[in-house]
């Protein structure tokens, strides 16, 4: 049968203790990141700091760092699945251009115009 | 099959049936990741589209609430780690603490949800339902809750907004899509968590789980874990959009 | 042609004392039971009538186009007709098909274990799928659905005046039954190995359902979500699709699609994997290139989630975005192109026999071939821009459903039907049968690549009249398929009870699940077996008393260390 040397690795409360720290600081952080104007850079700071934030609670809390290859091997897989439904999606947005040469999104005022024509 | 103690009868060893159950709820969490995966595409897409809307309905929320609520998922983490390390470490009257504090956070999450959204139906901020972005600067005493310098700030932000964005109150439409659709999705998630915490606190209190074997607290963890990770993004898109104008 | 060899000559066999099907009594051991054996069969009954309902409207759409000016159905009921063919088959039949019923039964079985890692989940899923198959059978009652499998938006959310919202949550309900069963399948094969069944040594079957349910857990929650979406837009009036409210049919589309086609790969990889079994077995020779199969089945697997735009080649995609999915989609055909040589090249100096199962894979090379490079065709810009939305398209995927997956389907049930049942199924009625299906198949589906050539599209219910010769040829053959399909129906349940008892390894064949007795126990072993031989090894194995060319009776090979 096959099965992995699985040694249940015991977190001590204290690595949770500054997880919990770092996680309300970096929540304090995004929040004081938004009132700053970084214009483009303002939602991917935000996702960064998000995304940070979501890595030590998969690492530490899901004990995922303590976890065989498999499990994250698993993470890997579901995280870039996203990454694809994401970008390639994106990718058809970013490239739409209609007839008259207007990049897709047209303007705001698109419930009075159709989707742009082949 | 029939159970042997805490052996299920497909199972060789109790260590296969760890690895297995441990398997099953981290496969289980990537389709998580892609369900939650369609609507954050909806949402990106949308305001991408329509960012002076999404910068409107995103500036209607409370950033207290929302930001409390943040920190009440964060400590029901930690409260179900801990809980997750009391069963490991055998520590029999500990773990329907944490399992309860862990409850009361989620409670508490559900209460401030609540709030806000009896607040949105009373703005008139709910899509399709009489929706109207304009309800409160035009009826300030139909909406006693917001203040008078608050109001103002907000007519001046609608005005702004319309200026850039002639059909506003549509295209808002579809931020308060994706805010009732994602949130409304995230609680649906935190419910059924909080119903397996029910039954992990009755099992704790019967003393069904110690060190050898804990695995039903080890994968409620990873599933409540999982929900607090749905809300650290949720936070930021839905609440800080555009925020420092 | 050589000589079969069967083991059952001597003097006739009896059946095994306890089986799975006599081990409990009563309806109750069977509605709540956890075996994953008594599970495939409950699937097997629920499936075979959503096949039935789904054939019914197919009927119904060709009586109805016999004539071009379609006497027979309005243009709205016609449009509800190819509409609930459509979402039967495709969410009530093909995907759960093979997985479900023949899955179940034998993935345990082929790698040595008891059950599936999760039994309860296997039985619950089969609950959420017969939950889900009755809110779609309330919206066929209750009028039917018109929007066209698909669902496209604005139609099915805001203006659509049929039982939309039912069936979209009963599809809905349903992938949950799917992902559970991936879930299983995927952890099942992680966990549960026999000692000595290295991944190398599983059965093809075996990595086509990996390949299978990997697909299914990445691809089924997006279309859930989007259809959540969709029944939320027309319940409750949210607007992500909705032009009116600045929403986008484009994203819709995306959406369902990014699901939707990888959902093709779960209806072909189980039945690919089905004929990596027949082949090896009835040509009497190892699988040609076992692991170049094994890493084609993964690679279809993850390919098929790149190309799904090529569905939307003419919403308006630029030419960039085009031609990248175009040749993704050139991509994704290599591998599947791979596992096609190599199960010829498996036939090539092989001892071919061509009992049933032989027949239905013999048509699966073959019908799999023209409705692959058919793909090919449509994934070409150029020839899409004019077949799009014709019966090319139709034809295509037919080719690929019906003449591929539900031939796999077939070639299994019959191949597995003495260990599912302990009985054999009568060869000449079969053969028979299965040639009637192949030339019914044929006539049915063939005239309709002319027709999308000669640019009849498909959903309308109205044609221009020289297109009717077409026509008529299709349904003839539909109606010659029809009877392709109900003698098996027929004749497998007759075998089930009055067959002749068939013995453990009737063929003989190579797996695991063949050197159990038929029917199995409810624990499938008596004692966890340990394999210490390669699949296919037909040379290893003197205990089958295979006459194999070049036998040379060489030593059983050692135990390979398990691993991951």
């Amino acid at each position: 049968m096959s099965e992995q040397e699985h040694i249940d690795h015991i977190v001590p409360p204290s690595t949770y203790i500054t997880i919990i720290i770092t996680l309300l600081c970096l929540t304090a952080l995004t929040v004081a990141a938004a009132y700053v104007d970084l214009g483009i850079f303002n939602i991917v700071v935000a996702l960064a700091i998000a995304t940070l934030k979501a890595t030590l609670v998969v690492l530490f809390f899901m004990h995922a760092k303590y976890s065989p290859k498999r499990t994250k091997l698993v993470i890997m897989a579901g995280i870039f699945w996203l990454l694809i439904l994401l970008f390639m999606t994106l990718s058809d947005y970013a490239s739409r251009v209609d007839y008259r040469g207007i990049r897709y999104p047209m303007s705001q005022n698109t419930h009075f115009i159709a989707s742009p024509r082949a | 099959m029939h159970r042997t103690g805490a052996l299920y009868g497909q199972f060789e060893t109790l260590e296969q049936q760890k690895e297995t159950a441990s398997l099953g709820m981290w496969i289980f969490l990537v389709t998580e990741v892609m369900f939650f995966g369609g609507i954050m595409l909806a949402y990106t897409i949308n305001r991408h589209t329509y960012f002076h809307a999404f910068a409107m309905g995103s500036k209607t929320l409370s950033l207290g609430l929302g930001g409390t609520n943040t920190a009440v998922l964060i400590a029901s983490s930690f409260t179900m780690a801990m809980g997750v390390w009391s069963a490991q470490t055998g520590k029999k009257k500990l773990l329907p603490m944490f399992l309860s504090l862990t409850i009361l956070l989620g409670f508490i999450f559900f209460g401030i949800k609540y709030v806000e959204y009896a607040q949105k139906f009373h703005h008139h901020l709910v899509p399709g339902r009489n929706f109207d972005i304009t309800y409160c600067i035009d009826n300030p005493n139909k909406c006693e809750d917001i203040d008078a310098k608050d109001l103002a700030q907000e007519r001046h932000e609608i005005e702004e907004a319309m200026a850039a964005d002639p059909d506003l109150n549509a295209h808002a439409q579809l931020y308060y899509s994706a805010y009732f659709g994602m949130t409304g999705l995230h609680a649906l998630h935190m419910v059924i968590g909080a119903g397996l915490l029910f039954w992990l606190l009755a099992g704790s209190l019967q003393g069904r789980f110690t060190p050898e074997w804990n695995t039903p607290v080890d994968i409620v963890g990873l599933y409540w874990h999982f929900v607090d990770i749905v809300w650290i993004y949720l936070f930021p898109l839905l609440y800080l959009i555009d925020r420092h104008k | 042609m050589s000589a079969v060899t069967k083991t059952n000559t001597g003097p006739a066999l009896q059946l095994p004392e306890k089986t799975y099907l006599n081990s409990t009594y009563g309806i109750r051991s069977w509605l709540l039971t956890t075996d994953h054996k008594r599970i495939a069969l409950l699937y097997l009954i629920s499936v075979t009538f959503f096949f039935f309902i789904g054939g019914f409207f197919a009927m119904m759409i060709r009586l109805h186009l016999l004539t071009p000016s379609g006497y027979l159905l309005s243009a709205d009921t016609y449009n509800r007709m190819f509409t609930m063919h459509g979402v039967t088959m495709i969410f009530f039949f093909l995907i759960p098909s093979i997985p479900a019923i023949l899955g179940n039964f034998l993935i345990p079985l082929m790698i040595g274990a008891k059950d599936l890692a999760f039994p309860k989940i296997n039985l619950l899923s089969w609950y959420i799928y017969i939950i889900g198959g009755s809110f779609t059978l309330y919206s066929m009652i209750t009028g039917g659905l018109d929007t066209g499998w698909t669902f496209y938006t604005p139609l099915s959310t805001v203006y659509s005046n049929s039982a939309v919202a039912p069936a979209v949550v009963g599809v809905f309900i349903t992938g949950f039954s799917s992902i559970l069963t991936g879930l299983n399948f995927l952890v099942t094969v992680h966990t549960m190995r026999a000692p000595g069944m290295t991944w190398f040594r599983l059965p093809l079957f075996v990595w086509a359902h990996y390949a299978t349910s990997v697909v299914m857990i990445l691809g089924t929650p997006v279309i859930a979500i989007t259809l959540g979406l969709a029944a939320m837009e027309r319940v409750f009036g949210l607007g992500f699709f909705n032009p009116a409210m600045g929403g986008d049919p484009i994203l819709f589309q995306h959406l369902f699609w990014f699901y939707s086609h990888p959902a093709v790969y779960i209806m072909i990889l189980p039945a690919m994997g089905v004929i990596s079994e027949l082949i090896p077995t009835f040509a009497r020779k190892k699988l040609f290139g076992y692991h170049f199969v094994a890493a084609a089945s993964l690679a279809i697997a993850v390919i098929g989630f790149l190309v799904w735009t090529h569905h939307m080649f003419l919403t308006g995609q630029s030419t960039y975005s085009a031609v990248a999915f175009s040749f993704l989609t050139f991509l994704v055909a290599i591998p599947s192109a791979i596992k096609t040589f190599n199960w010829t090249a498996t036939l090539f100096g092989g001892s071919i026999s061509f009992d049933t199962p032989m027949l239905y894979a013999f048509g699966f090379l073959g019908l799999f071939l023209v409705g692959g490079l058919t793909g090919l065709f449509l994934g070409c810009l150029g020839i899409d821009m004019h077949v799009h939305d014709t019966y090319f398209v139709v034809a295509h995927f037919h080719y690929i459903m019906v003449g591929g997956a539900v031939m796999g389907y077939l070639g299994g049930l019959h191949f597995w039907w003495p260990k599912i049942t302990g009985r054999m199924y009568p060869e000449w009625i079969a053969r028979i049968a299965a040639l009637v299906l192949f030339v019914g198949f044929n006539l049915t589906f063939f005239p309709q690549f002319v027709l999308g050539y000669l640019g009849m599209p498909r959903r309308y219910h109205v044609y221009p009249p020289e297109f009717q010769v077409y026509n008529v040829m299709s349904t003839a053959g539909a109606s010659i398929l029809a009877i392709g399909y109900l003698l098996p129906m027929v004749y497998l349940t007759w075998a089930a009870f009055y067959g002749k008892v068939a013995g453990n390894n009737p063929w003989p064949a190579t797996g695991l699940e063949w050197t159990t007795q038929s029917p199995p126990l409810t624990e499938n072993f008596e004692v966890t077996p340990v394999v210490t031989w390669e699949a296919y090894d037909f040379h290893n194995r003197p205990e089958l008393g295979l006459d194999v060319p070049g036998h040379t009776g060489s030593p059983t090979v050692a135990p390979a260390h398990g691993d991951d």
